[in-house]
C-alpha cells in the first residue's frame, strides 16, 4: 500500500484540535490530581487514624478499579445518583483528578516517609511546629525524590485521556477514530495519532529531565 | 533555679521500661557528662528533656516548664534546649549559613538580614567562617557537626543537649568538635553530653552521671569518679571505653 501524505494533511487540523483537548484534560486533571494527591498522601503519612483511613479507602477504591469504569461512573451514574449533570469535558477532567490523585498520594506518602527521620527531629528540636517541619524541612527533600515517579504518572495520565473516547470527548484518539470512520485510512491516521502522542509525552519527558538536572537530588 | 528537673520520670517503649523513676536536678552552668552501657537509656533521657520522647510517668521541668504542658509550651522548651545529634541531621537542601539562619527566622521571627548576620558570626565562632556557602554534602563530618552546633546555638538556648556528638566522626576530626564544645562550656553554657570521650568528661565536665538499666547509679565529680571509681560496674565500664 502507499502512504498518502495528503490524508494526514487533511486530517491534521482536526487531530491538532483533539491534541489540544488532550493537553487541556491532562493539564487540568494533573493540577487537580496534584492537589488531591498531596492532601491524601499527607493524610496517609501523618494523619490520625480516621484521616489516614479515609485516604486509604480512597486510594484503594481508585487503584482497584479501571479508569474507564471511573469515568463512566462519573458521567453516567453520578447524574442518576446525585442529580448532577456533568458534561463530558468535566467528567474527563474529574476522572483524571480522582485517578491521578490516588497514585500521586502514594508517591507523596512514599517520598515524605523516605526522608531520614533525623531531619524531622532536627526541625522539631528547633521548636518548629510540625507543619513548618513538613513545609520547610521534609517537603523540599521529599519533593526532589518525587520528580521521577511523578513524571511517570504524568505520562500515564496523559495517555489515559485516550480512554475518554468512551464518553465522547473529542480528544485526540476520538478525533482519529472519527476521521478513520469517514475515510478508512487506518495506517495514515493512526500513525499520525501515535506521533502526536509521542510529541506530547516526549516534551513532557524533556521538561522533567531538565527539572531533575536543575535540582540536586538529596 | 534548676534548668532541668526530673521528678520520678518513667519512660517505656511498649513493655520495655527505659527510664525508671529518674530523679535529677541540673543547675545553670553545669556540664553534665552522661555515660553508661548501650541501651541503658542515655539517649532516651536526653530526648525526654526536649520532648522528642514523651514521658509516661512523673514530671519533667525545663526552665520551670513541664514537658506535659501542651504543644506550644513544648515548643518553648525546645527553643530553650538546643540539641546536637550523633548523625548531625543538617538540612541537606540548605547551605551551612542557611541551616544556621533557619531556626531564628522560623521560630524567633528574625529578619533575613538579622538572621544571616548572626549565623555568619556563629559560623565564625565554630571556625567555619569561610564555609557558609557550602552544602552539608560538601563538608567533612567534623565541619557538619560544628555547623549543627551553630544551628542549635542560633535560637539562643539556655541549655545544650549533645547525644554522642563525636561518635560518627573519625578520631582525627573529633577534637575540632570537642574544642568547640569546650569553649561553649567555658562561656558558662549549661550542657548535658552523652559521650564516651573520657578526656572531655575529666577536663570539661563538672558532673559525671553513670546510667544503668534506666536508673542513675552513680552521680558525682568527674575527676574523683574517673580516678577512683568505687562502683564496680562503673569501674568495669570505664575499662571498656578506655
Ligand atoms: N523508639 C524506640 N522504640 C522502641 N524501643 C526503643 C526506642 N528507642 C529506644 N528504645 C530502647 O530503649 C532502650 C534504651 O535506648 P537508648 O537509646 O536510650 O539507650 P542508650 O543508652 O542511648 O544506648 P546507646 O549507647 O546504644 O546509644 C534500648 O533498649 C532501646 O532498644
Ligand atoms: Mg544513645
Amino acid at each position: 500500500m502507499d502512504f498518502d501524505w495528503t490524508v494526514i494533511a487533511d486530517a491534521l487540523p482536526a487531530l491538532l484540535n483533539g491534541a489540544r483537548l488532550t493537553i487541556l484534560i491532562a493539564l487540568a486533571g494533573l493540577v487537580g490530581g496534584l492537589v488531591v494527591g498531596f492532601i491524601a498522601g499527607l493524610m496517609r503519612a501523618y494523619g490520625n487514624t480516621p484521616l489516614s483511613a479515609i485516604a486509604f479507602g480512597y486510594i484503594e477504591l481508585i487503584r482497584g478499579t479501571p479508569i474507564v469504569v471511573q469515568v463512566m461512573f462519573i458521567y453516567f451514574a453520578l447524574p442518576v445518583l446525585a442529580e448532577v449533570r456533568v458534561n463530558p469535558m468535566t467528567a474527563a477532567i474529574t476522572a483524571i483528578v480522582v485517578n491521578a490523585g490516588a497514585y500521586i498520594a502514594e508517591i507523596v506518602r512514599g517520598a515524605f516517609l523516605s526522608v531520614h527521620k533525623g531531619l524531622k527531629e532536627a526541625g522539631l528540636a528547633l521548636g518548629l511546629p510540625m507543619w513548618k517541619v513538613l513545609v520547610y524541612v521534609i517537603g523540599p527533600v521529599a519533593f526532589r525524590r518525587m520528580i521521577p515517579p511523578l513524571g511517570n504518572q504524568f505520562i500515564v495520565s496523559l495517555k489515559d485521556t485516550s480512554l475518554f473516547i468512551v464518553i465522547g470527548v473529542g480528544e485526540l484518539t476520538r478525533q482519529g477514530q472519527e476521521i478513520m470512520a469517514a475515510n478508512f485510512r487506518a495506517v495514515e491516521i493512526w500513525t499520525a495519532v501515535a506521533v502526536l502522542y509521542l510529541i506530547m509525552t516526549g516534551t513532557l519527558t524533556l521538561i522533567l529531565r531538565i527539572t531533575e538536572k536543575r535540582m540536586r537530588i538529596l | 533555679m534548676n534548668v532541668v528537673e526530673f521528678r520520678k520520670v518513667t519512660k517505656a517503649f511498649g513493655r520495655i521500661v527505659v527510664l525508671r523513676e529518674v530523679d535529677l536536678n541540673i543547675e545553670a552552668g553545669e556540664v553534665v557528662v552522661l555515660i553508661g552501657p548501650s541501651g541503658s537509656g542515655k539517649s532516651t533521657l536526653l530526648r525526654c528533656i526536649n520532648a522528642l520522647e514523651q514521658i509516661d510517668g512523673g514530671d519533667l521541668l525545663v526552665d520551670g516548664i513541664s514537658v506535659k504542658a501542651g504543644r506550644s509550651q513544648v515548643r518553648v522548651i525546645r527553643q530553650e534546649a538546643g540539641m546536637v545529634f550523633q548523625q548531625f541531621n543538617l538540612f541537606p537542601q540548605m547551605t551551612a549559613l542557611e541551616n544556621v539562619a533557619f531556626g531564628p527566622r522560623q521560630v524567633r521571627g528574625a529578619s533575613k538580614a538579622e538572621a544571616t548576620t548572626q549565623a555568619q558570626a556563629l559560623l565564625a565562632k565554630v571556625g567555619l567562617a569561610d564555609r557558609g556557602h557550602h552544602y552539608p554534602s560538601e563538608l567533612s563530618g567534623g565541619q557538619q557537626q560544628r555547623v549543627a552546633i551553630a544551628r542549635a546555638l542560633a535560637i539562643k538556648p539556655k541549655l545544650m543537649l549533645f547525644d554522642e556528638p563525636t561518635s560518627a566522626l573519625d578520631p582525627e576530626l573529633r577534637h575540632e568538635v570537642l574544642r568547640v564544645m569546650q569553649s561553649l562550656a567555658e562561656e558558662g553554657m549549661t550542657m548535658i553530653v552523652v559521650t564516651h570521650e573520657m578526656a572531655f568528661a575529666r577536663k570539661v565536665g563538672t558532673r559525671l552521671i553513670f546510667m544503668e538499666d534506666g536508673r542513675i547509679s552513680v552521680d558525682g565529680n568527674p575527676t574523683t569518679l574517673l580516678s577512683n571509681p568505687e562502683n564496680p560496674r562503673l569501674r568495669e565500664f570505664l575499662q571498656h571505653v578506655h
